[in-house]
């Protein structure tokens, strides 16, 4: 096979492209179809991919590190103090009691108990990757049993550095920790050769550098760099944090994946959220594609096929004590039937972090390949076979639970999220926002003024920072779950780029748009804003209306004649806006003015009505009286 | 099948405790139009050729209000002013209502008992109701006795649903032009309640 870069990503993304979209259409979820593009490409059907996969799968695990990231942008500190329960009570219950379960089991059939342990301890883990990819898709990683789901991962890869570190004590020879040198993960790195205190020290200082620069400096930092409005700018910084924290993190000896989690929950009240989240969210959502294919990829069919009631009987051992546990303790931390379930189908597979301490104790000496060989395979497949459990749970398993918690959470997400979403808040936004603010409408702004941004959050609003026409952006701001967007944009131009995103992605929100003359009021009826506000409209006729006044009518007749006269405009835009395209399209829009004003014009022209409330007006019915009196006029 | 519009007029119906109710109830029935004034004309603009058009394609019309010191709400005043037109809706060429139903469906704070010559009020309802009535003659339609509920300040939780069900069942009658008297007997009973008590009583809740 052609081996160049090139070949190679063509080949990934066209198995993503295809194969995604399929399972997506089936109902399978993302991560599924990842996975069998993986199988599809692999040494075992196609072949086009294979000896590099490892590399591959090294350099996606990065996907996983962004993941947190993101999840942890997610999470504001006071979310993730009240999660504390969970995460220490049932995350450390579900390694302890797997990990001896399984080593138990591992004795009984005649292992050695340092091998017993080992593979005890590796299997209690989950895929944080898979189950958070997967719930999210779903929505489901809001409900109670997504939250419990997510509190066990958390604990499970905090839990990877003591078992790390714990391995080489297990190995046979006793070999000393110093002597490995695992070149793919962190445990030799530049503090290795410090005495143990200062290793200590040096992580402790990690974390206070990652939650005092969080605070501190990178959030200037942002501020600064969004000033200069370059996108492209801003996107490089917010790689460069995460790539700077994983580096840091394996510099001494931590987990990447859990030093970027830690920087996310540190941002996750910044203003900057949003934009962070969307400027990480694609090359997250690659990454993690491009691993979950090279988990398909990886998987061991040879080996299956070589000794297939040993594999399956792992894969189904594994995945039946994992799935006990998990329900038993979830139900004993009080969640319903339904969330248990929910649970238990989640995280009954072993985690990517199974092939990483796999080869690391075959490093050590712990386990020998004749034992990791079909357990990897039995990962693989456990992995694979996640987001099918998680079909199954859908469809057969949660009707059969009353409640359905499931469907009545999104409603709770709702009224989490505002209905109302405010772009733009300048002078004119800042009007709208305030009036519906005091009368307890809650909204979400979106501005694009940094110093605004600011000055708003200081004052207790929420606020976030952006380009509102940005899709993702859009979406982490809560558009799919809000009814109408306020548009208050300053120019013309970004107003249409946004009423087009909006009816492309979320078509379910009613538009209320400000516009600024006709020409662009049209555009954007037909571009399909709902409501079109034209700006100087409403000041203009109230300073007319003070000018008939001041020429001697009176202050209501005034005001009634400004609003029969808005009617009369309005509606007169809405009927120009039919003809328009056919001859707008070869004017100039200083012509397409012109011609607007005179199509106006000659619309004031011909509505007769406009000065008149001929109810009030007795001339009529004085001259019928006067005629039947046979008087005179 | 008669064609029915409710022209409804309450200002605050936020605030409202009867009225709202009585909403709620509102069957929807093929050629039953309701018509909420201030939601329509907050700014009291009254688009007169639309209104116009509405009592055009009706045969019966409700007007449906509290009783303000009196009288109709102020855009129902409004809407009498500028739509029921000289030459339109009366005057030599005024025929556009000719011959159409129209009666008022009015919540009233005070008591049934205090609406009587000699009670507090002084005058019975049907007294300050003249001028619409009159209005409605001018007009050449056929003006038939009120629906009224009385004393709303003290119905309690069971009277409002039942007086949400016995309109309901109101709106329904005259959707079917079921109404157990016509606007000749208007005169022989104060309010559309008596005439139905005495006339149709079986139809009564
Ligand atoms: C401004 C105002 C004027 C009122 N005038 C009268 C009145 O003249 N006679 C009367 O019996 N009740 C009067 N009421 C009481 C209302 O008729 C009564 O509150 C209303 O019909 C209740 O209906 P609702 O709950 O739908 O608002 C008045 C109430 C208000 C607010």
């Amino acid at each position: 096979m052609n081996g160049s870069l090139l070949f190679q990503a063509f080949i990934y993304l066209a198995a993503a492209v295809i194969a995604v979209p399929i399972a997506k259409r089936l109902g399978l979820g993302s991560v599924l179809g990842y996975l069998l593009a993986g199988v599809v490409i692999g040494p075992f059907m196609l072949g086009l991919v294979g000896q590099e996969g490892e590399d591959v799968m090294h350099f996606a695990e990065f996907g996983v590190v962004m993941m947190l990231f993101v999840v942890g942008l997610e999470l504001e500190p006071s979310l993730l103090w009240r999660l504390r329960q969970p995460i220490l009570g049932l995350g450390g219950l579900q390694v302890l009691v797997t990990s001896l379960v399984f080593a138990g089991l591992g004795i009984v059939v005649g292992l050695t108990w340092q091998e017993a342990v080992a593979i005890g301890m590796t299997l209690s883990l989950s895929s944080t990757a898979i189950v958070l990819q997967s719930l999210a898709e779903r929505g489901l990683l809001k409900t109670e049993g997504g939250q419990s789901a997510f509190a066990v991962l958390l604990f499970q890869d905090i839990a990877v550095i003591p078992m790390l570190a714990l391995f080489p004590l297990l190995a046979a020879g006793g070999s000393a920790a110093a002597e490995h040198h695992d070149e793919g993960h962190a445990s030799t790195t530049l503090i290795a050769s410090l005495p143990p205190w200062a290793q200590t020290l040096a992580v402790i200082g990690a974390v206070a550098a990652i939650i005092v620069f969080g605070r501190f400096l990178v959030r200037p930092a942002l501020s600064a760099i969004a000033q200069t409005r370059l996108r492209e700018i801003f996107t490089a910084a917010a790689l460069l944090l995460v790539i700077g924290i994983a580096l840091l993190m394996s510099a001494v000896g931590l987990s990447p994946a859990l030093g970027t989690f830690l920087a996310g929950v540190v941002l996750a009240n910044s203003e900057y959220r949003h934009e962070l989240e969307s400027d990480i969210d694609p090359f997250k959502g690659l990454l993690l594609g491009l691993f979950f294919i090279a988990v398909g990829a990886s998987i061991d069919f040879g080996l299956l096929f070589a000794q297939p009631l040993l594999i399956v009987g792992l894969v189904v051992a594994i995945i039946a004590v994992k799935f006990a546990i998990l329900f038993g303790l979830a139900r004993s931390f009080r969640l319903s039937m339904d969330q248990s379930a929910l649970v238990a189908f989640s995280l009954p597979q072993v985690g990517e972090f199974a092939f990483v301490l796999f080869s690391f104790a075959r490093q050590e000496g712990v386990l020998t390949a004749a034992l990791t060989d079909p357990l990897v395979a039995a990962v693989a497949l456990s992995m694979a076979l996640t987001p099918l459990l998680l079909v199954i749970n859908e469809r057969f398993v949660q009707p059969r639970f009353g409640t359905r918690k499931a469907e009545a959470r999104p409603a709770d997400a709702i009224d989490e999220e505002n209905a109302v979403l405010i772009v733009g808040f300048g002078s004119f936004g800042a009007t709208v926002g305030r009036l519906l603010k005091a009368n307890n409408i809650r909204t979400t702004v979106l501005d694009i003024d940094s110093d605004r941004v600011d000055l708003l959050r200081k004052l207790g609003l929420k606020v976030y920072y952006g380009d509102a026409s940005r899709y993702d952006l859009l979406a982490s701001a809560g558009a799919g779950h809000a009814k109408i967007l306020v548009i208050a944009l300053d120019t013309p131009e970004k107003t249409m780029a946004l009423v087009h995103t909006a009816k492309k992605h979320f078509p379910h929100l009613t538009i209320y748009a400000r516009a600024f003359d006709w020409n662009d009021a049209q555009d954007l009826v037909r571009a399909g804003a709902h409501h079109v506000y034209r700006e100087s409209v409403d000041t203009a006729l109230r300073m007319g209306a003070e000018v008939m006044q001041t020429m001697g009518f009176r202050a209501y007749q005034a005001r009634r004649a400004t609003q029969t006269f808005l009617h009369h405009d309005e509606q007169s835009m809405h009927e120009l806006v039919a003809h328009r395209d056919d001859q707008a399209a070869y004017l100039t829009n200083a012509r397409r003015r012109i011609a607007d004003l005179e199509q106006l014009l000659l619309a004031d022209l011909a509505d007769a009505d406009l000065d008149r409330d001929a109810g009030w007006d007795p001339d009529s019915l004085r001259e019928e009286v006067r005629q039947q009196a046979g008087l005179s006029a | 099948m008669a064609r029915v519009l409710v022209l409804f007029a309450h200002p605050a119906l936020e605030k409202s405790r009867v009225n709202r109710r009585l909403l709620k109830a509102l069957p929807k029935l093929p050629g039953l139009t309701f018509h909420d004034l201030y939601e329509h004309c907050p700014s009291f603009h009254l688009n007169v050729a639309y209104e116009q058009e509405l009592l055009t394609n009706h045969d019966t019309i409700i007007m449906q209000h509290p009783l303000y010191w009196y009288s109709v709400p102020p855009l129902l005043k409004q809407w009498m002013d500028l739509v029921l037109e000289h030459g339109w809706a009366y005057g030599l060429r005024g025929e556009a209502l000719r011959g159409k139903q129209v009666f008022q469906i009015i919540t009233v704070g005070g008591p049934a008992s205090s609406y009587m010559h000699e009670g507090f009020q002084k005058h019975t309802l049907r007294d300050f109701l003249l001028p619409i009535e009159q209005t409605a003659r001018l007009c050449r339609m056929d003006y038939l006795a009120p629906y009224v509920i009385y004393g709303t300040h003290r119905l309690n939780e069971d009277d409002l649903v039942r007086e949400a069900v016995a309109y309901r069942r109101l709106l329904e009658w005259v959707h079917n032009n079921q109404l157990p008297f016509d606007g000749s007997a208007t005169q022989s009973y104060a309010t559309m309640n008596e005439a139905m008590s005495t006339l149709a009583p079986e139809v009564l809740v």
